[in-house]
This record gives C-alpha cells, sequence and structure tokens, in this order.
C-alpha cells in the first residue's frame, strides 16, 4: 500500500502547492491592481483617512480637512470660499467622487504618490503618520476675487481666465453661477446627497457643476480679429497698423451674392488695420480671412493654441475652428462666427501671446507639489508653447489694441496710470440667433517697461446684453479691467 | 521498523526497536511557540485597533495555554510516541484563528459577530476535550474497524439531518446545518467526515482484494467488474444526492474525493481515479447544469468583478448575486506582500461569513501573502504528517483510515482556500481550526486525535513479532 500512498503524498503537496502559485498571483503579481481598483472601497477610505494636504493660493490654503465619525472614512474635505475656487480645485467627496486638482493630484494630497515613498518610510520608522503633501498652485487671490465677484454682480452665466504672458501662470479661473464642494463633501444621504442631487444638470439648468473657463467652448465674436489680424500681418498681406486694407463697403463674401454686415454705421471702408479693429469691422477681417483663405487662418489658429486640448493639468477643452470650408465661410469663421468656438482660457491665451511679444507659454496652474514639511517635490517651469508671431508684428497689434481700450470699443477697460489693450466682441449663438449673445473682453495690461503681468479674457452669457459690439466693452470688459488691476495691486 | 527476519536477541540487527525517541519533549518546546506566537498577535491587534494592550490578553493566553498544556499532558500519558508536530501545528492555527475571530469582532461594519470569540473559545475547549477523550478511551484505532457498518448507518444519518424538516437550517442558500434550539447550529456534515473514514477504511480493507485482482485489463487500464463498482456507485450517487438536495459542492467534492484516495490506496489501481475524475466530472457539470445555486457561483468564478456589478445593481433575476468573491480578492490584493498588520485591514467589507468562510482573506489582507503562504505550509505539513503516519501504520486499517483522514483535510483545505482565492468556485466550508464554527473546530480536533492515536501505535517499539495479523508485515518477509 506504501507507493500509492507516496503518491497521494505528492498529491496533497500540488493542492497546496497550487495554492501556493495562486497566493502568489493575486497577492504579488495582481495586488496592485486589485489594490488600486476603482470599485475597491479601500482607495476611497484611504484617500479620507489621514488629513488630504490643501490647495495653496498665495501662501494660504484654500481648503481643509475636518475630523468626522459615523462611518469608516475619517476625514472630510472641507473649502473656504469653495464656490468662487471650484473652478481650480474640483472637488473631494467621500460619496461622489474627486475631480480636477482634488482628483489629478489625489497621490501628493493623500501622500501615496511614489515621490513621497521615501518620507512616508522614514514616517512609519519614526512612528509619525504618513500626511498629506501640498498643491501650490499659481493663481492670485485679488484677481480671482474679482473675476468672481463681477461675474456675480452680473448675474448671468459666464466665466474669467487670466493668465501672466511671461510664464503661462494661470492668475484666475472663476465661472459662474458655481458651486460649492462644501456641500457635498461627506457621504450622509440625507445632507450631502441632497446638495449633490440639486447641483446635477437635469435638476439644474444653470449647470454650476460646469467648469465654464476650461470646459465650454463658445462663439469667440469679434475677440477673433485679434487672431486674423495677426495672420494678416505674419502673412505679409499688410506690413503695418496704418496701411490702407483697401477694402470695399459693402463686401459681398466671394462665391455669395451677400454682403457682409457690419454692426452699425461705422467707417469700415478702406480701413486702416487699426481703425478696423478699433471699430471692429466685420468687411476688413471678413475678407482678409477669405484672402488668406481656409488653410493659413487654420494654421494660425492652431499656432495660437486652437484645435487642441491643453492640460494644466486640468484638462481644457479644444477649441474649434474650421477646416475645409470655402472662401465665404472662412471669412465668417474669421470673425470668430461659423464653427468657430473658443474657451476663454484660449482667448486669454491669444491675448497673452500677444502682449508678451509674440511668444505664447503652455499654460499651467500648478506651480508646486510640496511635501508637508514644505519641501518641494516639483516644480513646474514655465514652457514655450508655440511663437505665433514675430515680436516686430506683435507690438504692431499691441499698438492696434492699445487704440481699441483708448478710443475704440473697449474704453471700458482703461486703468489710469496703465497701458492697456485689448478687443471687445459680441458672438449671436443660436438659431436665427434668437438666443442670448455672449459679451466677450480679451486684454492685457502693460508696466512701464513694457512687459506684461497679466491678459485676460471673459465672457458674459447675459439677457442683458444688447445685439451690438458696446455690449462687450460693457459688461465684460469692467470686470477685465478690475481683474487686471487686482493682480497690478498684489504686484507691488 | 525492524524486520521480523532477525532474531529479537539479536541486539545489534535490530535499528527500530529500541529507544525509538518519542519526541515528547519536541512537542512541548514547540507548543510552547504555538502558544506565544498568538499571544503576541492577540496583543497587536488590540494595539492596533484600541492603542492598548487588551484586558483579555491574560485570560486568552491562560485559556489558549490551558488547551495546549491539557493536550500535551493527555498525549504524553495516552499516546507518548505520537507525531509531535500535529498538536503544535493544530493549536497554533486555533490560537490565531481564534486571535481574527477576536479581530474581526472588533469591527464596526461587523457589528453581529459581537461574541464570536468568547465562543470560538469554548468550542475549542470542547475540541480538546474530545481529543483527550479519543486519546484516552481509544486505546487502539483497529477498535474501530468493529463498527465499520454502524459507522456507515451513522454516517448517512448525519448527512441526512439537513433535511429533516423543522430541523435543518438553509443559511444562504447551502442546507448543511441543523438548529439545536438554545444552542444554536450544528454542521453534522464535519462530524460525518470522520464517521465515513471509519467506514471506507474497514469496508475497502475487507473489499481490497476483490476490487484490485478481479478485473479486466482495457486499453492499458485495469477495469473492475460490474458489480464491484456497486459501492463507488453508492458514494457517488450520495454525493450527488448531497449536491443536489444540500446544494453543497464544497461537502460533495470533498467525500467523493475521499473515498476515491482512499480506493486507490487499498488497491493500488489508477483506473479507479479515471473513474473517479470522470464520475465526478458528469456529476458536477450536471447538476450544475439545472442547479442556479451552483451556476452563480461558478459565474462568480469566472467574472467576479462584473458578480459585483450585478450584486450592487440590485437587478432582480431570480439568483442571489453575491459581491463576496470580488471582495475577497481585493481583500487579498490590498494586503500585498507583507499585509496591513493584524486590525489595520478592511477585509469586514466581505460582510457575511467573513469570519467563517472567508477568514483566510482576513489573513491575505492583515498578514500578506507571507502570513498566507506560511498558513499554507502549516496546513501542508498537517496533512504530509497525516500521510506519514499512514506510510509509518502497521495495519491496513489503520494505512486507510489515516490516508483517508489526511486526505480529506487537505481536500477541505484545498477546497476552501482555492474558493476563496479565485482558484476554484467558492463553496460554503470552513478552513479547518481558523474558520468560526463549532463543528469544525470541534470535529478537527477529534480528527487530530484519531491521527495521534494512529501514529502513536505506528512509532510504538517493539510490538510482539508473534501473532501479528498484519498483512503488511508478512509482505517484507522476503528470502534476501
Amino acid at each position: 500500500m506504501n507507493k500509492p500512498l507516496r503518491r497521494i503524498a505528492i498529491f496533497c503537496g500540488l493542492l497546496v502547492l497550487a495554492l501556493l502559485i495562486r497566493d502568489n498571483w493575486i497577492q504579488y503579481v495582481q495586488a496592485d491592481e486589485l489594490r488600486t481598483d476603482k470599485n475597491n472601497r479601500r482607495v476611497i477610505i484611504e484617500r479620507y483617512a489621514s488629513p488630504r494636504g490643501d490647495i495653496i493660493v498665495d501662501g494660504k490654503p484654500i481648503t481643509g480637512s475636518k475630523e468626522t465619525s459615523g462611518s469608516d472614512f475619517k476625514w472630510k474635505r472641507t473649502y473656504k470660499d469653495g464656490a468662487m475656487w471650484a473652478p481650480v480645485t474640483g472637488y473631494a467627496s467621500q460619496a461622489f467622487g474627486a475631480t480636477q486638482l482634488e482628483n489629478l493630484e489625489d497621490g501628493i494630497l493623500t501622500g501615496n504618490d511614489d515621490r513621497l515613498f521615501f518620507r512616508n518610510t522614514l514616517d512609519m520608522l519614526t512612528g509619525k503618520k504618513q500626511e498629506g503633501g501640498n498643491v501650490v498652485t499659481t493663481l492670485n487671490g485679488a484677481a480671482q476675487k474679482a473675476a468672481y465677484d463681477g461675474l456675480k454682480r452680473q448675474g448671468g452665466k459666464g466665466a474669467v481666465a487670466a493668465i501672466e504672458p511671461s510664464t503661462g501662470k494661470i492668475l484666475a479661473l472663476a465661472s459662474y453661477p458655481s458651486y460649492d464642494p462644501s456641500s457635498f463633501a461627506g457621504n450622509s444621504t440625507t445632507t450631502d446627497t441632497k446638495a449633490w442631487q440639486k447641483l446635477l444638470k437635469k435638476n439644474n439648468p444653470d449647470d454650476p457643476t460646469l467648469n465654464r473657463a476650461l470646459r465650454e467652448t463658445y462663439p469667440p465674436g469679434s475677440t477673433f480679429k485679434v487672431l486674423t489680424a495677426a495672420a494678416a500681418l505674419e502673412d505679409g498681406l499688410y506690413t503695418d497698423a496704418d496701411q490702407n486694407t483697401k477694402t470695399p463697403l459693402p463686401w459681398t463674401m466671394p462665391g455669395t451674392t451677400t454682403p457682409l454686415k457690419n454692426e452699425g454705421n461705422i467707417p469700415c471702408k478702406n480701413a486702416t488695420l487699426r481703425a478696423a479693429l478699433q471699430y471692429s469691422c466685420n468687411t476688413v477681417f471678413g475678407k482678409i480671412g477669405s484672402d488668406l483663405g481656409n488653410e493659413k487662418m487654420l494654421a494660425m489658429a492652431k499656432k495660437f493654441g486652437f484645435t487642441e486640448e491643453h492640460f494644466t493639468p486640468v484638462r481644457a477643452n479644444a477649441s474649434v475652428f474650421g477646416d475645409d470650408m470655402n472662401p465665404s465661410e472662412t471669412a465668417l469663421s474669421s470673425i470668430g462666427q461659423f464653427n468657430t468656438a473658443a474657451t476663454p482660457l484660449q482667448m486669454a491665451m491669444v491675448a497673452s501671446a500677444v502682449a508678451n511679444d509674440g511668444t505664447l507659454m503652455k499654460p499651467y496652474m500648478v506651480d508646486e507639489l510640496q511635501a508637508r514639511s514644505v519641501d518641494t517635490i516639483e516644480k513646474t517651469e514655465p514652457e514655450e508653447l508655440s511663437k505665433p508671431m514675430s515680436s516686430d508684428n506683435a507690438q504692431i497689434l499691441q499698438s492696434m489694441m492699445e487704440t481699441v481700450v483708448q478710443k475704440g470699443t473697449g474704453t471700458n477697460a482703461q486703468i489710469p496710470g496703465v497701458t492697456v489693450g485689448g478687443k471687445t466682441g459680441t458672438a449671436q449663438h443660436g438659431v436665427d440667433n434668437k438666443e442670448n449673445p455672449y459679451a466677450w473682453f480679451i486684454s492685457y495690461a502693460k508696466g512701464e517697461d513694457g512687459s506684461s503681468p497679466v491678459a485676460v479674457a471673459v465672457v458674459i452669457e447675459d439677457d442683458k446684453a444688447v445685439r451690438d459690439d458696446i455690449s462687450g466693452g460693457g459688461l465684460a470688459a469692467p470686470i477685465a479691467r478690475n481683474v487686471m488691476e487686482a493682480v497690478i495691486k498684489s504686484k507691488k | 521498523m525492524s524486520s521480523t527476519t532477525n532474531s529479537p536477541t539479536h541486539h545489534t540487527s535490530t535499528i527500530g526497536a529500541i529507544g525509538a525517541p518519542s519526541r515528547r519533549n519536541t512537542e512541548l518546546a514547540l507548543l510552547v511557540f504555538a502558544v506565544v506566537i498568538p499571544v503576541f498577535a492577540y496583543a497587536n491587534v488590540g494595539l492596533a485597533i484600541n492603542d492598548s494592550v487588551p484586558p483579555g490578553l491574560l485570560s486568552y493566553g491562560l485559556g489558549l495555554g490551558l488547551l495546549a498544556g491539557v493536550g500535551h499532558l493527555v498525549v504524553r500519558k495516552f499516546a507518548p510516541y505520537a507525531d509531535p508536530l500535529m498538536l503544535p501545528i493544530a493549536t497554533l492555527l486555533n490560537g490565531l484563528g481564534l486571535v481574527v475571530i477576536w479581530r474581526l469582532d472588533q469591527s464596526k461594519r461587523l457589528s453581529n459577530y459581537a461574541e464570536a470569540a468568547p465562543r470560538q473559545l469554548l468550542y475549542s475547549a470542547l475540541g480538546v476535550a474530545l481529543l483527550a477523550a479519543v486519546l484516552i478511551f481509544l486505546k487502539d484505532h483497529r477498535v474501530l474497524q468493529r463498527y465499520t457498518y454502524i459507522s456507515m448507518a451513522g454516517a448517512l444519518f448525519l448527512l441526512i439531518l439537513p433535511l429533516v424538516p423543522g430541523l435543518g437550517a438553509n443559511i444562504y442558500g447551502a442546507k448543511i446545518w441543523i438548529k439545536i434550539p438554545g444552542l444554536g447550529t450544528l454542521q453534522p456534515g464535519e462530524f460525518a467526515k470522520i464517521v465515513l473514514a471509519v467506514f471506507f477504511a474497514g469496508y475497502l480493507m475487507v473489499k481490497r482484494d476483490a476490487l484490485a485482482l478481479a478485473s479486466r485489463r482495457f486499453m492499458g487500464l485495469y477495469l473492475p467488474r460490474g458489480r464491484d463498482l456497486g459501492p463507488i456507485l453508492v458514494v457517488w450517487v450520495i454525493s450527488i444526492l448531497i449536491l443536489v438536495f444540500e446544494t453543497d459542492l464544497g461537502t460533495s467534492l470533498l467525500f467523493f474525493g475521499m473515498f476515491v484516495i482512499m480506493l486507490y490506496v487499498a488497491t493500488e489501481r489508477t483506473s479507479w481515479i479515471v473513474f473517479g475524475l470522470l464520475m465526478s466530472a458528469v456529476g458536477a457539470v450536471s447538476v450544475a447544469s439545472f442547479e442556479p445555486h451552483i451556476q452563480t457561483r461558478v459565474q462568480a468564478w469566472l467574472d467576479p468583478a462584473r458578480e459585483f456589478k450585478l450584486s450592487r445593481s440590485g437587478i432582480q433575476d431570480g439568483v442571489v448575486h453575491s459581491e463576496q468573491a470580488m471582495q475577497a480578492l481585493w481583500a487579498f490584493g490590498s494586503g500585498g506582500t507583507l499585509g496591513t498588520g493584524l486590525g489595520q485591514g478592511n477585509s469586514d467589507l466581505i460582510g457575511f461569513a467573513a469570519n467563517s468562510d472567508f477568514i483566510l482573506a482576513t489573513f491575505g489582507e492583515e498578514l500578506g501573502l507571507a502570513g498566507v503562504m506560511a498558513i499554507l505550509l502549516l496546513y501542508g505539513l498537517i496533512v504530509e504528517r497525516g500521510v506519514r503516519t499512514a506510510l509509518a501504520a502497521r495495519d491496513p486499517f489503520g494505512k486507510l483510515l489515516a490516508v483517508g483522514l489526511s486526505g480529506a483535510f487537505g481536500l477541505q483545505v484545498f477546497v476552501v482556500a482555492g474558493g476563496v482565492m479565485g482558484l476554484i468556485p467558492l463553496t460554503g466550508m470552513t478552513l479547518p481550526f481558523v474558520a468560526y464554527g463549532g463543528s469544525s473546530v470541534i470535529a478537527n480536533w477529534a480528527l487530530i486525535g484519531i491521527l495521534l492515536r494512529i501514529s502513536d501505535t505506528a512509532r510504538r517499539p517493539a510490538p510482539a513479532p508473534a501473532g501479528n495479523p498484519d498483512a503488511e508485515m508478512t509482505q517484507v518477509v522476503r528470502p534476501s
């Protein structure tokens, strides 16, 4: 009987071996995959197991953590001025997940990031609890407040994006209406779930959780003429701001019998580029677009950052400029209508490239990642995205935009003692243009040394907006001015 | 073992007969570790959860020490040559099981388990008492041979009990429990395992020649005669009936597997294994084709993530979807190589049966790959010591009983651990000694008791050569 007994011994050994192999498979080979599975509740338990690191603006945290009881989540996120900062922070909710910086920098904020491994090991040995690191943003608190308060006073939907042209640092990123991420940070089915339900688009047509500064594209209207002017200068179609553009009035779009209309009776016949921008002549810029053609206009739009998503690291939607268009469609697109659509961030990038003498910097909002002990783990260095125009042409364009603010449609953006360049815009949309138009303003401020501390784009959707170019100057320009002023003051 | 051809007076040539060490002191030393390790683990859980050494530490340590001490003294007195490893390993597993059950008692998610650990300690005491009783009253395991057919009746009785109306209890789809008013539930299958092994051993010892020799050769295999197929068919039918009426794949597989192992050892015919595998495959597949409970288990095994989603979606399609298979895998994965440390994991997310059928997942999460491998190797050691006992046993009944019991023990570990780790479909079974459950822990202590008795008999020095009825011994006599 001993021979089969030995075989049974081997068989039992094989059973144990199979278990050991399986154990190695799930606890070693597949361990990371299982541990980080999004349905594995441990992921969120860990996210809230210790106080999260903070998101920092101007050296002060705009977030906090509160100890809670009654569930397996120990800490809850809190926000200071949550509604104002929501387009930057996103939210971290025990019940509804995390978005934007709270999601993208989760590793640093919870302290689980691999770059904190050494410190965590040290903490473990010295018996300290693991702590999350901080995310230091590039934002400017005063500018953000000016932007948000301006939108709030206006009351309609809208967004503001402000950039430091020389670096690409995002200074303000506001969206209205907004939401307070504190209101659903916990996991109570009575309070948090109700607050969350109220914010959902199906229950709230205003869609307050939409980050309009990055995720909504609007037809940019006349503000797009800045880009068209840049294309004309770069192409050599015109070489000077004060050169006669030889544009007839009325001007009929090629291939059609429809004349392109101007808003009101403005002096656009044979206008100079400067005057065309000052009065916002559709005829002049429509003709430039159709003269340059779809390809050249699209190439220039791409150089300014259109047609691709930008990661700040929070994703900004791609802005649109059509391709495969006929000359009349290109003409309409070149004055910011037809298919053209841009995020507020994109239009701020256009203004910032002009202000930075033709160099477009990559926009970013995370300056530094820090360990809790304020050691820098990673610092973002400014990075050139593209050079859409020569600095000579950029300066020509600057002088044109400054004329707009001095005596054109953008006088509301004037700041005493500061050179400001800008461009208004009013974009019609909807079937037969029945919906409320969008009032736009893009601008930059320039210091005495010629460098620019801030470029800003403001868009407002409001039924009070009148259907002419003045509304961009009337509604959006004052907000842009306040944001620019706030940045200049905080620099002093 | 000395050969009977040697004259008993010729001292120099006898090897095994003189002074075979009893190994009792080895056992005692190992038992110290088997008590100290769980005590440290217990303190560890308290420190991790409440930041303090648990107040029950002393009584727990004393309790476990007392169990080990009583077990050891009984073995020393009544089975002095017994295997020195089984008692310490069983004590260690039992102790660690108690720690983890107590740890899950502390879980806020599982408030209904509040008092499981003290009860389990009581069950363990009963188990050790049964072990002592076996060693004291069962002087020779061959006595059990007399009860071959009574055992068969007893085993059938135990297996049918859960189906008796009013007595049986259907808990989460498996009908393997009976309710005893005032005492809780009992799992007769755990005891039936031992009784059935006694029956198989007794039966096969008598019939093995007929089963082994009267056969026809076909395609390289020895096919048994039709009438000799009877017993295996009966056992097979019983297993299928368990599967159908008690919807318990695990127990069914366990009994059938145990029988095939013993049949193979008794007859040395590989054909029985081929038959056994074919029959269990046919049985399992055909039952699974109409039993929704088993179908869901198989689906949960093939795609636990899908099963988790179905369970969360609250879908009503006539079967119970369970997220437990996925939760167990997450527990293992989250434990990683070294685990989170006792008391610091979230294996209680598994919910129902986290401290019984799924208890290995808690070991996985909190002690990691290292801890689970150690536990599995401990089980492997018990099984191999059991088979070693079978090899050393001098009588065929003892051999068959020892290999049957240790084979069943090994199969049970494989079925439950493999199920929890997703190697095979999950079946409701308890991990011996570790999982919460009175029937399981008591029955397994009795099983260890019988193995200790057989090994004591096997290692006992100088059996009287005259009048030895042992068939195996006579075979050894060969002209050299």
